[in-house]
């Protein structure tokens, strides 16, 4: 290629630039307006929150959702490691939270730059130190978990996470007497988790912004949403890193070909483990919000299906692509949440007589199934698909391989 | 310059890692241990023991017939069938149907028109033992007819479809139709947990020296070990069987060879699917209950006892089934460490995980996982 003929090709890096970014910082700053909207304007209000259900609790469940899926973004659709347990840790970050940040172990006293009440019981570290230390345990987790097992194949990879996936919310369930002590409560779960906030001195000095300690209270979920949102953002962006980074060239190449990735002198093990331990964290990131928001960690909200609709998220989606997975979890968090009731009782507007009325959230679960199904066959890549991943799916379409710039 | 020296000297022998060796002596020593355990068992309660195995033996064969569909739908197409377990409990549904109301529940199939004898709820209590007989077949025979049908429109409608496109894919259409099947049970029975009203005859077979064996146990081993000997003289003696072993062995050369590989995978999930009917329908007879969202544990089970014995190989599965049903009844009473019928699921999957990553082919084992 001579030099003017490539100055022709060469992008206009500045609309380039503007194509690549413009929408979705045009969305990101509409999703943090989001709450002064609905607040502040009666026609997005009656939209949003009375026909679509998005108040500010769904909301911040959707954005947990989010966080999840892009976190298993990095296992499934960056490495191609069928992960079907990734609830597991989702619900080591939330017990995490449990053992540090609760009155679970009675009989300590250990407070550290804890808000709240100081005369309860228990080890209470700062949420903003758990929420880091949830993500390291499950990092460390990811490491031991996946060390044995991350050598075998992708089916057999799929049946192992999925047996952990298992294991784990059952070892809590089991739990409050594993060598005659109380670690996890058993079924009764954890409740009464401490929450974020930033102290008396904060809340004062900035007329109330950063609140003391965060309100559970319907109308005061702001402060929530934004923590969510900025954690979201900080895993978009670690997500979009990773993928441009030297790692995640590696993952894509172990995920399209693992004896060729080998052979190029990629180090397989290390590779896989990375994502494996990567993609841990921000399960257990989520898990550790999660919990606190909720305000009670019980071992049976750690099933099967969880790990299923997270990956359904990322499948829907669009996997590999972080835009793709995010537009799959929230359209999917929203189904989950609040969308199938509310498209079932239009539905159910819509037949006149009562007789016909279905009850749409019994059939949620034989929904996501069959979408799984059909996304399967007939549009694997997903919805907004990273065109790296749908010239895999259509084999032949090898001149899409290499344009890397595309994603 | 030392050329001439090394090249003398014979290769050293390949080196196994020290990770290798240390998860050979860490697997080593939890056998001996579980093993020795188990003896002080035996000898501290030998008639509860044997009790306790016996029961394994009948749960085990259970497994066995599930494990089996698992195992030859991997042998062949090397797919983990996620949806096996969920046509299992469809089996058992169907089996719940036929004892309690008489037949189908869809208006489908008029109860008396293919029954012939109604065989209501007091019917069947009342009945006489050619009855019984007669509404145990029935079951046996539509829950095996239901599921087969089952696994053969999966594999038309869902696998098929995607048999040249990555592993993953046919994988996460099969937990797709977990899910689906799951949620038809929910939509045709409810959630809460469905009791089979007793057909088997009640009472002891045996009864000596503490130890008691139930009549119930001993049919359901008369129902499996016939139905093992048509499968084994299926795959082994049959035009289809030798095209079955071909298909799994190579279907580009299957093919090649003027077999139909389309309809020997078909028959293969048919075969399948009908033992997974029959494990429903002693299931649903034997333990006199089944629920909706059974299938899903019990076919992780069963997926266990197809890896514990070799997934592919037939007799392996058998095994696999056996030995994990003696595993799960024997730390149901507490037989192994103490731990207690809570630990089930944990014990159970972490077989699971033991052997996948220390043995991948199994006991039996013929199919090894790549990248070992």
């Amino acid at each position: 290629v001579s030099t003017r003929a490539a100055r022709l090709h060469a992008p206009d890096l500045r609309s380039e630039r503007t194509r690549k970014w413009g929408l979705p910082i045009v969305v990101i700053a509409l999703i943090f307006a989001y709450p002064l909207l609905i607040e502040n304007v009666s026609f997005l209000n009656s939209l949003f929150v009375g026909r679509l259900g998005i108040d500010m609790d769904a909301a911040f469940q959707m954005a947990v959702y989010v966080m999840l899926a892009l976190g298993l973004n990095i296992v499934v659709g960056y490495a191609g490691l069928l992960d079907l347990g990734y609830v597991a840790f989702f619900a080591l970050g939330a017990y995490t939270l449990g053992w540090f940040g609760s009155g679970l172990f009675s009989t300590r006293n250990v407070h550290f730059l804890d808000v709240g009440n100081n005369a309860i019981p228990g080890i209470h570290l700062s949420f903003w130190v758990v929420v880091p230390l949830a993500g390291l345990i499950c990092a460390i987790a990811g490491i031991i978990i996946g060390w044995p097992t991350l050598r075998l194949r992708g089916d057999y990879l799929a049946i192992v996470t999925l047996g952990f996936g298992e294991i784990i919310p059952d070892v809590f369930r089991n739990g409050d007497s594993i060598g005659g002590h109380n670690l996890t409560n058993g079924v009764r779960g954890v409740t009464q988790l401490d929450r974020p906030g930033f102290g008396e001195s904060i809340n004062d000095a900035t007329g109330g912004f950063f609140p003391d300690r965060y309100s559970s209270l319907p109308d005061q979920l702001k402060p929530w949403y934004y923590t969510i949102l900025i954690m979201v953002l900080i895993t978009i962006f670690v997500n979009l890193r990773l993928r441009d980074s030297k790692m995640g060239r590696a993952w894509i190449a172990v995920r399209e070909d693992e004896v060729a990735a080998s052979a190029m002198g990629v180090p397989l093990m290390r590779t896989k483990l990375w994502a494996y331990a990567i993609g841990g964290v921000f399960g257990g990131l989520a898990g550790a919000i999660y919990g606190s928001f909720i305000n009670g960690i019980f071992p049976t909200s750690f099933s099967f299906q969880i790990s299923v609709i997270v990956l359904v998220m990322v499948i829907v989606g669009g996997m590999g692509n972080v835009w793709g997975v995010i537009v799959g979890a929230s359209l999917i968090a929203w189904l989950n949440f609040s969308g199938l009731g509310k498209l079932g009782s239009l539905l159910n507007d819509a037949i006149p007589g009562s007789a016909h009325d279905v009850e749409i959230t019994k059939y949620k679960y034989g929904l996501f199934g069959l979408l799984l199904i059909l996304m399967m066959l007939f549009r694997p890549e997903g919805l907004i698909p990273s065109a790296r991943r749908k010239a895999e799916f259509k084999e032949g379409d090898e001149a899409f391989l290499y344009d890397v710039r595309s994603e | 310059v030392a050329t001439a020296d090394t090249a003398a000297r014979p290769l050293p022998a390949r080196r196994i890692p020290v990770s290798q060796w240390l998860l050979w002596i860490f697997g080593a020593i939890l056998l001996i241990a579980t093993f020795g355990w188990l003896l002080k068992e035996f000898i501290g309660s030998p008639s509860r023991f044997i009790e306790v195995s016996l029961i394994g033996v009948t749960n085990g064969s259970i497994y066995a017939l599930v494990a089996l569909g698992y195992t030859l739908v991997y042998g062949i197409i090397e797919l983990i069938n996620f949806a096996h377990g969920d046509n299992f409990m469809l089996g058992s549904f169907e089996t719940h149907s036929i004892v309690t109301e008489g037949a189908f529940q869809l208006p489908l199939y008029p109860t008396t028109l293919v029954l012939g004898i109604p065989l209501g709820t007091t019917a069947v209590a009342a009945s006489s033992g050619t009855q019984r007989a007669y509404s145990i077949a029935m079951a046996l025979f539509f829950s095996m007819l239901l599921c087969m049908t089952i696994n053969v429109t999966i594999e038309r409608l869902g696998y098929k479809p995607l048999r040249n496109q990555p592993r993953l894919a046919p994988l996460i259409t099969a937990i797709g139709f977990s899910f689906l099947l799951q949620n038809i049970a929910l939509i045709w029975k409810d959630a809460s947990p469905q009791p089979v009203p007793d057909i088997f005859p009640q009472g002891n077979l045996i009864s000596t020296h503490g130890v008691t064996y139930d009549w119930g146990a001993f049919i359901v081993i008369v129902i499996t070990i016939p139905l093992l000997v048509v499968l084994s003289w299926l795959v082994r003696s049959t035009k289809a069987g030798k095209a079955m072993r071909a298909t799994a062995q190579d279907q580009d050369a299957a093919g090649m060879m003027g077999i139909n590989v389309d309809r020997t995978i078909s028959f293969t999930f048919a075969i399948g699917g009908a033992l997974a009917g029959a494990a429903g329908a002693i299931y649903a007879m034997y333990i006199g209950n089944t629920k909706f969202d059974l299938g899903f544990r019990l076919g992780l089970f069963a997926f266990t006892a197809a890896v514990l014995g070799g997934i592919g190989n037939l007799s392996g599965a058998v095994l696999g089934g056996i030995l994990l049903g003696e595993i799960a009844a024997l730390n149901d009473a507490g037989f192994l460490f103490n731990l207690g019928a809570r630990w089930t699921n944990t014990v159970i999957f972490s077989i699971l995980i033991l052997i996948l990553v220390f043995k991948p082919s199994g006991l039996l084992g013929e199919q090894v996982p790549e990248g070992q």
